[in-house]
């Protein structure tokens, strides 16, 4: 609404719907790691993980907490995402292994459950009040040709930073053994233990892993979200929206999902208002799945009769 | 197919078989009254009805409000458990369904002076509408789409009020004036009392008529769609259809929820709908026990006393109070996980295993019945406990 009123030249219109494309780039690379960690369980456990909002909120006060007395952004970056590994380990032997195979709604309510649990703690734990969470780099936008557009240094991070993740995760699961190995124990569980994969160690590496990819999330976004027990609650059901919208068996379409969300909520959020957002995320969601029910990299599973 | 032949079997164990069925075979003559689900039905909510009539008379104002509050759940639990217990839906956006219609209510009420009943009327009319497009859209959606799909709606839903602040007064929402008693029930009759009688009577005509709903050939509809889709389209069920009804129902019920909602709070304002209410009714449904009536209720009375009692907790305690403000949340955290953990089928699961234990005590030892007896019995009620009232 802003804007949008009354542009003087037509290079404003451009730097405009420039600098809404590249944040709708940053922000989807959010999303897209989110929808990377929620994919990434979904194909191995069948489980839609709610509470990843909390566990990348949690490592994300970890890392702070680090940070503020090193004082180094990248120990403590490291540290968050080492927190993630063992946090989505224990939560998936601890948590998650007893209501395998039950009801799925149980498994969704544990996970729920934990969210609130996490949130309650890092209440306990850190206080309720926001906090101002440093970025790996710059936060001024570039300067081109006299312009500045609305993208800095660090968003360039943020993006380089979760394709990389997204990249070494595809090459793993592609080209190594171990990566052969989670594929089977995820489709075809008995059939694996049969031929010796050890399943249920790999189920605990696919949550590690995972919750890996929603920490880094947690780190990237909190700079502009700031940090606080409920802040992430968007970014979790954003990217749960991208998951859905990409075909959860599908990591490319995590992305892909994420980097479109993105995209099209910073336009209506740009060229409407960002009350629309919400509802702008639902049409989305609504116009892809009825195109195509499972995603759109979704592909034709037989039915079982 | 093996599915649909058993689920009547399994509601011979809690209940009569179809009146149908009773007519073809004769029944012995001291059972044909408990034979007719509908009498049976009837007494089922005219005891509910004494016993909330006596609960309303008995509580202090403040716990009179809590069992207005308790009836409001109900009403919505119930919708949800038919939706997701009985025909295999699972729906993250049953708050965006109750906003539609509280705010339907609050509007009427508020700008066109409608009273009460009418504008109860057409909250459940504008949020059966409003579900019935969401289940055209989830008949074509399985699993985390749907519920991902859901999730989105009640996202969304409390986002319209703020983009529309002119209509649905933005974030504070819309005032109505609270219920007045009125003058024959006496001048010391309270309001909270009188909040509390109109919640538990719709919440009673709901329950008389999803309880019909749920025995009678809708239910088995439903309960072979949820078992298998397939097989019951193979059966003549024409599954779409079935499944946009589910939905129809269950926002009819959340409609009711809405208005309620306003009746008791008087305020119909976007922070009451975030899509925490969703989950929070999601997690009722579960806890209490997925697909049965039965559950709703213990669902409905979790959700009401759960955050109270993990309150007056975390004060007795006498913690920091950044650790307080956080106990309650934290406690309700803890519930959900332990509870899927210990009682995966919820407290109605609990009910029903410890009802079987002390049935088998009181019937003596095993002996008396032939295995052979005795044990399809068994399974047909493991395999039919999820859709049971």
């Amino acid at each position: 609404m802003t804007a949008s009123d009354t542009p003087t030249s037509g290079s404003e219109v451009v730097t405009e719907f420039v600098n809404l494309t590249l944040g709708g780039i940053s922000s989807g690379a959010v999303y897209a790691s989110v929808a990377l960690a929620l994919v990434l369980i979904w194909r191995a456990t069948r489980i839609v993980n709610f509470a990843q909002g909390g566990m990348l909120m949690f490592t994300t006060f970890i890392a702070y907490e680090v940070i503020q007395h090193t004082g180094s952004y990248w120990f403590g970056f490291v540290v968050a995402l080492a927190s993630g590994f063992v946090l989505g380990a224990l939560v998936e032997r601890m948590l998650i292994r007893p209501v395998e195979g039950g009801p799925p709604l149980n498994a969704v309510i544990v996970t729920l459950g934990l969210l609130i649990f996490l949130e309650a703690l890092a209440g306990m734990l850190f206080g309720g009040q926001l906090k101002s969470f440093p970025p790996a780099f710059s936060i001024r936008g570039f300067d081109v040709g006299g312009t500045r557009y609305a993208f800095a240094p660090s968003d360039t991070f943020t993006v380089l930073s979760v394709f990389g993740v997204a990249l070494a995760l595809g090459l793993v699961f592609r080209y190594t053994s171990l990566g052969l190995k989670m594929r089977a124990s995820a489709f075809a569980p008995e059939v694996a233990r049969l031929l010796g994969v050890r399943v249920g160690r790999l189920l605990t590496l696919g949550w590690a892993l995972a919750a890996v990819a929603g920490s880094l999330a947690g780190v990237l976004v909190a700079p502009s979200v700031f940090l606080g027990p409920d802040q992430f609650d968007g970014v979790l059901i954003y990217g749960f929206v991208a998951a859905v919208i990409g075909g959860l068996d599908s990591p490319l379409g995590a992305v892909v999902g994420g980097i479109g969300l993105g995209l099209v909520l910073s336009y209506v959020s740009g060229y409407d208002s960002s009350s629309s957002v919400t509802l702008a995320a639902l049409i989305v969601l609504m116009a892809v799945l009825m195109i195509r029910p499972g995603g759109i990299f979704s592909t034709t599973s037989v039915r079982r009769v | 197919m093996t599915e649909l032949s058993s689920a009547p079997a399994g509601d011979n164990l809690s209940a009569s078989p179809p009146t149908g069925t009773a007519a073809a075979t004769p029944a012995p003559p001291r059972r044909r009254v408990r034979d007719s689900a509908l009498i049976r039905h009837l007494a089922i909510t005219a005891l509910a009805g004494v016993v909330l009539w006596l609960l309303s008379l008995w509580l202090t104002p403040f716990n009179d409000l809590r069992l207005a509050n308790g009836a409001y759940y109900f009403v919505t639990l119930a919708g949800l458990t038919l939706l997701t217990g009985l025909s295999g839906q699972i729906s993250l956006g049953q708050g965006g369904l109750v906003a539609a219609g509280a705010y339907t209510s609050a509007l009427l009420m508020a700008n066109n002076h409608w009273a009460l009943i009418p504008a109860l009327v057409a909250s459940v009319v504008v949020a059966s509408l409003v579900g019935g497009l969401l289940g055209i859209a989830a008949a074509r959606l399985r699993g985390p789409y749907l519920a991902g799909a859901t999730l989105a709606f009640a996202l969304a839903l409390p986002g319209i009020t703020d983009r529309f602040a002119g209509t649905f007064g933005g974030e504070n929402g819309i005032t109505t004036n609270a219920p007045v008693p009125p003058t024959s029930l006496g001048a010391n009759f309270s309001p909270e009392r009188w909040q509390a009688w109109i919640a538990c009577l719709a919440a009673l005509v709901v329950l008389l008529l999803l309880l019909n709903l749920s025995r009678a050939g809708t239910g088995r509809t439903l309960r072979a769609v949820r078992d298998d889709e397939v097989a019951a389209s193979l059966c003549g069920i024409n599954v779409a259809r079935t499944q946009v009804s589910a939905f129809v129902v269950s926002a009819a019920c959340a409609g009711v929820g809405g208005a309620l909602y306003v009746e008791i709070s008087n305020l119909a304002a976007p922070d009451a709908f975030a899509v925490t209410l969703s989950l929070s009714l999601l997690a009722g449904v579960v806890l209490g026990g997925l697909g049965s009536l039965a559950g709703a209720v213990y669902g409905s009375i979790v959700l009401v006393l759960l955050p109270n009692w993990s309150t007056d907790l975390a004060n007795d305690l006498s913690l920091n109070q950044q650790v307080s403000s956080n106990l309650p949340l934290a406690f309700y955290g803890l519930v959900l996980i332990i509870a899927m953990l210990a009682a995966p089928r919820g407290i109605q699961g609990v009910v029903l295993t410890v009802t079987r234990w002390l049935r088998s005590l009181r019937a003596g030892p095993p002996d008396t019945l032939t295995p052979a007896a005795s044990t399809p019995g068994r399974i047909d009620t493991d395999t039919s406990t999820g859709g049971e009232g």
